[in-house]
């Protein structure tokens, strides 16, 4: 095994475990080994308590009250927008729209950017990779005006074929949507490169990153997509809370998503007027304890520092796929060359729903399934895989004991 | 770990490993399709009656041990019986596999003969439904339903 690089300060994991309450419990019998991050990440302390903190000290509606404790919402409410906007490097609050999640942000986009000015016969790109709220968004959009669904191919370790990719993208091609890093397999797409191909067409470009933001430095200037999407509670934060980035001049020329209070300006039977922007986009009261809360996450997150918490579970990954690939009968499903911390597996005679049973009379929480991905597993040859899946708080020996409980697996299985 | 023991019984295991029946069936009088869209799990299953006898029964499909050995002991379980047996060993499968763990109706169990290697999988509430797919599966079949039937 490779040492961590010495420009990455290596993370105290002992020391962040502890700030993860719900880590120290045990689960039939035995310690919680919780592999199962790229469904949802823990909470630490930090961001249950600004929970907390919220509904017991200054619950209050937001953008509206003259009282003290609106103000007070309305502040932490705004903050961890501007620190949303700072963490994924984008240049201006405006730009960063608070919506449930990252299926929310991208059925925003597919409704309110792309449906008014897609013709029938218009072509939409996306990747074999795509999760499938990646998928079904485009499908819809299919459905109501005619549009194309266009899917670039990978290959068989899961990696995207970049020429195939770049060869989609036609006079035709209205719009793309890749996901950044894929939740089945741990690709790493080259987003940068992929991303540059579409605009040089001047295609507008969303990143899916539900799976990326939490595991890597995104850096949206550099990346120059027109729309990114993040989940909360992929990242450390609570669930129904996520991110929309999109570039303002766009954001500007949509049409609103949902109609309601808080997006308008004037409301009369004859004529609405909308909202300036993030708040056109922001209909209701939002979920504003969940904003505060993902706020907290990705404070902790800057804290623990993302380089690190990068190098942590690269490592990590390094080391599961050694564990796992020397057990018999274990095959790794996703050999590209650049993977997250991700690692899908099939078991020779072992069904992935059963092994999932099996490692957890074991405490250990894995995903067993196809991952809301079926076109990728598919296109490997499998229905379903095992997947686990690391955070920063993970270690070395629960990956030891992630292997031996595959190795429990075979045995009742034999 | 008496708990695993309990849900992947020798019995479970064996037809997990080997399905029986596991065929299509060319003339079948029934036919369902049944569908687990959590875990992908496959039932697809035939049925031959014959004056409200099942003659002859079999199942294609792919899932897990649990799932594929269901199937594969259903087959072999309604073999033979009337429909209205049938159905009335299906409602004791249900509620032998919703019953809450240590509540079972010893009575019925014992009726169950084979199938009561499932009596374990109520301790594990995430894979009732593979046990129950095939179950579901065949009624849709015996009720001429056309569509999949799903789990959720
Ligand atoms: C790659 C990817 N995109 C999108 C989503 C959807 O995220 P959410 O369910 O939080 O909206 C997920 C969640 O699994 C994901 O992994």
């Amino acid at each position: 095994m490779s040492e961590i690089d010495d420009k990455e300060r290596p993370l105290d994991v002992e020391r962040l475990r502890g700030d993860f309450p719900i880590l120290s419990q045990e689960v039939n019998g035995k310690p919680l080994v919780y592999l199962d991050n790229a469904a949802t990440t823990q909470k630490p302390t930090a961001v249950i308590d600004s929970i907390c903190d919220y509904y017991r000290e200054y619950n209050s509606n937001i953008h509206r009250g003259v009282h003290t404790l609106s103000q007070k919402a309305t502040d932490a409410y705004e903050r961890a927008r501007v620190r949303t906007m700072d963490f994924l490097g984008a240049g201006r609050p405006e730009e960063i729209i608070f919506v449930r999640g990252a299926t929310e942000g991208i059925n925003l986009v597919s409704q309110a950017y792309l449906r008014p000015r897609i013709e029938p016969g218009d072509e939409i790109v996306i990747s074999t990779l795509e999760h499938h709220s990646n998928i079904v968004p485009w499908q819809l959009l299919r459905e109501q005006a005619g549009a194309v669904l266009k899917v670039a191919p990978v290959d068989d370790n899961g990696a995207i074929d970049i020429q195939a990719y770049k060869d989609l993208l036609g006079e035709r091609t209205k719009f793309v949507s890749l996901v950044h890093v894929s939740n089945a397999l741990g690709t790493i797409n080259p987003i940068r490169e992929m991303v540059a191909m579409a605009r040089e067409k001047e295609i507008p470009v969303l990143v899916d990153g539900a799976q990326a933001a939490a595991h890597g430095r995104v850096d949206i200037d550099k990346l120059g997509c027109d729309f990114y999407t993040i989940s909360g509670h992929k990242m450390y934060g609570p669930t129904g809370i996520g991110a929309l980035y999109g570039k303002a001049q766009l954001l500007e020329e949509m049409p609103p998503y949902h109609g309601g209070g808080e997006m308008i300006l004037s409301v009369t039977f004859d004529k609405t007027e909308y909202n300036r922007l993030p708040y056109k986009f922001e209909a209701g009261t939002p979920d504003i304890a969940g904003a505060i809360g993902l706020g907290a996450a990705l404070e902790y997150i800057e804290e623990a520092g993302i380089e690190s918490i990068e190098a942590h579970e690269k490592n990590l990954l390094d080391y599961a796929t050694a564990a796992v690939s020397s057990i018999d009968g274990v095959e790794i499903i996703g050999r590209a060359p650049a993977k997250a911390g991700i690692l899908s597996f099939i078991i020779d005679g072992v069904h992935p729903h059963d092994a999932g049973t099996i490692l957890d009379q074991q405490g250990v929480a894995v995903r067993a399934g196809h991952h809301c991905a079926q076109p990728v597993l598919e296109r490997l040859g499998v229905q379903a895989t095992v997947r686990a899946s690391f955070a920063l708080y993970n270690t070395r020996e629960e990956i030891d004991l992630l292997a031996q409980g595959i190795t429990k697996a075979v045995e009742v299985f034999a | 770990m008496s708990g695993l023991r309990d849900l992947y019984q020798e019995l479970i295991l064996d037809h997990g490993k080997s399905p029986r029946n596991h065929r299509p069936m060319d003339g079948c009088t029934h036919q369902a399709n049944g569908f687990n869209p959590v875990c992908g799990d496959k039932v697809n299953l035939y049925l031959s009656c014959e004056d409200g006898r099942v003659t002859d029964a079999s199942f294609e499909g792919n899932g897990c041990a649990i799932s594929t050995a269901s199937a594969s002991m259903l087959t072999q379980m309604v073999k033979g019986k009337s429909v209205e047996d049938i159905f009335e060993l299906r409602r004791m499968v249900g509620a032998m596999l919703t019953s809450s763990p240590g509540e079972h109706d010893q009575e019925e169990i014992e009726k169950l003969g084979k199938l009561a290697a499932f009596s374990g999988v109520c301790e594990f509430p995430g894979r009732v439904k593979c046990a129950t797919l095939a179950w579901h599966t065949l009624d849709a079949a015996l009720k001429d339903d056309e569509k999949t039937i799903s789990t959720e």
